[in-house]
């Protein structure tokens, strides 16, 4: 990567994790893997992991970052987690449905609804 | 502008249109196989799409289909083996866009390509470069026995 920017900001609500990408692009491999290696700390770091991932920065994304999510969401359903998306643009919330991976991840319209679709 | 840094040594061989950016264009590049080498190239070429007035939706989809290729091309074509080289032509003109993107490993068959849609696919991670090119792409095909790909979209 270019610059050393964390690819992924990450506040806590109440239980929840919550991870804002500060880069518009998730795009490129490295950035990837940095994002994918920061979402496996969080999975990991407890039992029933619950992680809200906020898109309202993302203008764009790849194949290999649908691949990262994926790989995010059977890992925490492997721990019997709790992914959920919310704030996707209409454009990339189009690759989602292209892909049919709109059926695989919970996505909600804002961060308030997503919080609130996490079961206790 | 360097063409994607000093690591690529085919660059540009050809095809800049002398002011840069008359239309119709047609760029022709030849890159490394590595995954940060298409990055310069694409800059320039999409900035000839939007200058052939290309954008929105359309716009994304263009920039998302040669993303596709190109890393498709360097990774499952040439394995990211540093002795092969991926050749990229792009034709650009008011009211469309043609990549010609040609890799140097051993091809591959459209039709054993599993659909990544269906239910049983869903949760595996690839497969979904070559069905958001489809998708964005008015027109693609492949020849030489897959090694390289041709897509056109046309504006509507």
């Amino acid at each position: 990567m270019a610059d050393n920017t964390p690819p992924v900001e990450v506040t806590q609500e109440k239980e929840i994790r919550v991870v804002e990408f500060t880069n518009s692009r998730i795009l490129d491999e490295g950035n990837i893997t940095d994002i994918g290696r920061t979402l496996n700390v969080l999975i990991d770091e407890r039992s029933n992991p619950k992680l809200l991932l906020d898109f309202r920065t993302v203008e764009h994304l790849s194949s290999a970052a649908l691949g990262m999510l994926i790989n995010a969401n059977n890992r925490i359903r492997q721990k019997n987690g709790q992914l959920r998306l919310a704030n996707i643009k209409p454009q990339i919330m189009e690759v989602f449905e292209i892909t049919k991976l709109n059926r695989l991840f919970r996505i909600l319209p804002g961060r308030a609804e997503a919080l609130a679709s996490f079961a206790q | 502008m360097t063409v994607g840094g000093s690591s690529h040594e085919g660059g540009r061989r050809a095809g800049r249109n002398k002011n840069g950016t008359a239309l119709p264009a047609k760029l022709i590049f030849t890159i490394s196989s590595s995954h940060d080498a298409p990055i310069g190239v694409q800059e320039q070429i999409l900035a000839h799409v939007q200058k052939a007035g290309f954008s929105g939706r359309e716009f994304f989809g263009i920039k998302l289909a040669l993303e596709e290729a190109l890393a498709n091309a360097i990774q499952h074509g040439n394995r990211l083996d540093p002795a092969k080289r991926v050749h990229i032509e792009a034709r650009i003109a008011p009211k469309k866009v043609e990549f010609l993107i040609e890799d140097e490993g051993p091809g591959f068959d459209r039709g054993c390509v599993p659909d990544p849609t269906a239910d049983e696919n869903l949760e595996k991670c690839s497969g979904r470069g070559i069905l958001l090119i489809e998708s964005y792409m008015s027109r693609v095909w492949w020849d030489r026995g897959g090694r390289r790909l041709r897509m056109i979209k046309e504006r509507t």
